[in-house]
């Protein structure tokens, strides 16, 4: 018996030619492409009138100041929770959308579909469809394929280089910067981030393509533990479409007249021809930018792109045959085998039903709870804002005649757009005095749209019962003396002790 | 291949291809990786390969390899100091000659000197005075309102400059108090040392205070004033307040009388910069005891 030779670990990427296909997804998708290609190229250059000593660009992470402008909410980094909220609502919402729907974010909204589908587009309208991409890649390299390929690299360069150059103006003021840019004035990051983020864009939306989806993204195998039977995504209805057969013109007309009264009876295989609703056509493998069979069932690589959808819903109106072999549909969803006698009457749940679960509603409260939580917090955040924070070391200062201070780090917020003048004053139930360094007023000017850090002295006398107990609580108040708005802090005075 | 004996393993179950490899009947499927991943592992081999020519990276007995582009993260620290040196270069000009008093005018030099006086102090004063400046026994707290040598600006920055009862500095803070012990008799000091505690409010033996009143007039009020009050010119304590740099029980009272007490602070004039000297001495000022600065003398 011969060895037999081992067989190789590796292989090579399978070219992907995905035909054209029209329908209501593809109809769909050209809009949310539109949508989502036309905010993240013209965000940037919004504008927004914030007054004097703002920037007025709409949406601005300005991390050189260390604030996050998005239109009229401005945020300091201390408030990075309103970020981490916003990242648990993202969180949320994908764990909903996937339980509900399945891969969509995959198939509708990630940049890597979305890049990719604009890649598609661009190579179709140069090289053509499917089949005179396949026959210009057997073919030689004349003057036509390398004109054909340099075309269509060159547009594919372009579109990479306004998508790496997009995405510094969320960082810098888009005008200003566009003009550097030309004038070979900018900072080196700007062209380091736009190299980059072009070579990533061209590379990824050009070559890798699906390989990216199946090897270097982890959502697939995290989605798959998100989903349940119930979820709906897209599938194909193997009742119906096995065993599939050549279609024969004319042998299904029972079924487009529609004498049928109940669902399955409609969609029900004729069993006497011996052949289900599927033609095997080729048309979903075909039409598919992950270069797979969706009738091979669930697998990872289905980014749930429904492409599939629209090319077998226009075969099975063809050839008369109701739309939906291949389907948006849950697993569960599966009629009782033909010799049941509950075949007759069964029919799919409605979607209602597979949308609203405990999982989605869960998902969907804990979503509007935070994401109302936010709004309330982004509401009741005041323009001043103080930060106390006790020195430590030492816990107390002994004056010359005899009185306990403390000392507190202060920092004052100003987030108004012009200089305000800051009073600072105390409450406690005992008797403590407050004074500012460098102050004799318990003023301080604090700049527009700054953070001043100033050093607080409350004082107990030597007779005080505040400095001879341990602690003693008060509340250090500033207050806006021109707007009339006022914020407090609560903390600690510490005395001798017994 | 036309031959049949070399065709494929195939596993039954799955339909996918074999390695060929059995342990017990159980195959192994091949599920193939991608060819351009291999090709990136030899890539970032290949990458590695020119970091370390690059860099410093393969040890060898004495040290390591220095790299074609010469980089040392010491190298890099250095530059980055003679950077900051080199953009605070004109604000410390300014600095070093700037009048202390009205320094605060001037916010945005005020502002720096604070913040370049703290990160002196925690070098080179935390050592004695504490991080928080707070002190200890014997090393006085900065943040209280008593001070030995005066507490203006000007005062602060002599004391910071020249440094106390040091050999090194002419300019010195110098004072020295006797030890009475070996002046008074034995018997002559509890009673001192109950009219010293009577000065400042402690509890005190009233009849041995009254005698210890006569010879703290004979032995003490030369510096320590008639009150008790002391003389910053001398670096002489205020015994009437609150505040004991080595204490104000009766044991550590009777051990500075019998034998004095002589606390050193080195000049730091030479070692840092005038900069450095005024900046820390408005850092010092504005811990919160500073003391006002004399209206300035007009002509």
């Amino acid at each position: 018996m011969a060895e037999t030779p081992p067989p190789s670990l590796y292989a090579a990427r399978e070219p992907i030619f995905p035909r054209r296909v029209s329908g209501f997804f593809r109809s769909l998708k050209w809009w949310i492409m539109g949508l989502t290609l036309g905010i993240y190229y013209l965000l940037p250059w919004v504008r927004w009138d914030r007054g004097p000593n703002l920037p007025d660009q709409a949406v601005l992470a300005d991390l050189a100041s260390r604030r996050f402008f998005f239109f009229w909410i401005e945020i300091w980094p201390h408030e990075f929770y309103f970020v981490a909220g916003l990242l648990i609502m993202a969180g949320l919402g994908l764990f909903l959308f996937t339980s509900a729907l399945g891969r969509v974010w995959c198939g509708y909204a990630c940049p890597q579909t979305v890049w990719t589908d604009l890649f598609l587009l661009v190579e179709r309208k140069i090289e053509g469809d499917r089949n005179a991409q396949i026959r210009l890649l057997k073919a030689k390299w004349d003057f036509r394929k390398w004109r054909l390929r340099l075309t269509k690299w060159l547009i594919w360069l372009g579109i990479s280089v306004a998508t790496g150059g997009a995405w510094v103006f969320y960082f810098t003021d888009a005008p200003t910067l566009l003009r550097d840019l030309v004038t070979l004035d900018a900072a080196a990051v700007a062209y380091i981030s736009i190299a980059i983020m072009t070579a990533t864009t061209f590379l990824f939306g050009g070559f890798m393509r699906e390989q990216v989806c199946i090897y270097m993204c982890p959502w697939p195998r995290i989605q798959a533990a998100m989903m349940d039977e119930g979820t709906l995504t897209v599938g194909y209805r193997e009742w119906r479409g096995e065993p599939r057969g050549k279609h024969r013109k004319g042998a299904r007309a029972a079924a487009a007249a529609g004498t049928a009264t109940t669902y399955v009876e409609t969609n029900l295989p004729e069993a006497d021809q011996g052949t289900g609703d599927c033609i095997d056509c080729m048309a979903c493998v075909n039409v598919c930018p992950m270069g797979i069979d969706i009738r091979d069932g669930q697998q990872m690589e289905c980014i749930t792109c429904a492409l599939c959808i629209d090319a077998c819903d226009d075969i099975m109106s063809k050839i008369g045959k109701p739309r939906g072999l291949i389907d948006y549909l849950a697993l569960e969803d599966v009629p009782p085998p033909k010799e049941s006698p509950e075949r007759a009457t069964w029919s799919p749940r409605p979607i209602w039903k597979h949308v609203l679960k405990p999982r989605t509603i869960l998902y969907t409260t804990l979503w509007g709870l935070i994401g109302a939580g936010m709004v309330f917090a982004l509401f009741v955040r005041s323009d001043i804002e103080l930060t106390v924070s006790p020195v430590r070391n030492p816990t107390y200062v002994m004056q010359s005649e005899g009185s306990i201070r403390n000392i507190y780090d202060v920092r004052l917020r100003n987030k108004s757009g012009e200089d305000r003048l800051f009073h600072l004053s105390l409450s406690s139930d005992e008797t403590l005095r407050i004074e500012l360094e460098g102050s004799n007023d318990l003023s301080v000017l604090v700049p527009a749209n700054e953070t001043l850090l100033q050093r607080v002295y409350v004082t107990a006398r030597r007779q005080d019962p505040a400095a001879s107990s341990n602690r003693t609580d008060l509340r250090i108040w500033v207050e806006d003396v021109e707007a009339q708005t006022r914020a407090s802090t609560a903390t600690l005075f510490n005395g001798k002790g017994e | 291949m036309s031959d049949p004996e070399n065709k494929k393993p195939i596993d039954d179950v799955t339909g996918i291809e074999t390695t060929g490899h059995s342990w017990d009947g159980i195959e192994e499927l091949n599920n193939p990786l991608p060819r351009w991943w291999l090709w990136s592992l030899y890539l970032t081999i290949i990458w590695a390969i020119g970091y370390t020519i690059a860099y410093p990276a393969w040890p060898l007995i004495n040290g390591a390899t220095e790299g074609l582009l010469g980089y040392s993260t010491r190298g890099e620290v250095a530059a980055d100091i003679d950077a900051r040196e080199a953009a605070n270069a004109e604000r410390n000009a300014e600095l070093a000659s700037a009048d202390l008093a009205t320094l605060s005018d001037n916010d945005a030099l005020y502002r720096y000197a604070v913040s370049s006086g703290a990160a002196v102090f925690r070098t080179n004063c935390s050592q004695c005075h504490g991080s928080g400046a707070a002190g200890a026994i014997g090393y006085p707290n900065l943040l209280d309102d008593d001070w030995l040598w005066g507490g203006n600006h000007e005062q602060i920055a002599y004391t910071v400059r020249h440094g106390v009862r040091n050999e090194d500095d002419d300019d010195a803070h110098y004072s020295e108090m006797p030890a009475f012990g070996e002046i008074l008799d034995k018997e002559q000091i509890p009673p001192l040392v109950e009219y010293v505690r009577s000065l400042s409010g402690l509890e005190f033996d009233a009849a041995l205070a009254e005698v210890g009143a006569d010879s703290f007039a004979d032995n003490c009020t030369a510096c320590h004033a008639e009150d008790g009050m002391g003389d910053p010119e001398q670096g002489a304590p205020n015994l009437t307040d609150a505040i004991w740099l080595y204490g104000g029980d009766r044991e550590a009272l009777t051990h500075t009388i019998t034998y004095s007490r002589f606390g050193v602070m080195p000049p730091w004039g030479g070692r840092l910069s005038e900069a450095q000297v005024q900046a820390v001495a408005t850092y010092v000022h504005q811990l919160g005891g500073g003391e006002a600065d004399p209206d300035p003398v007009t002509d």
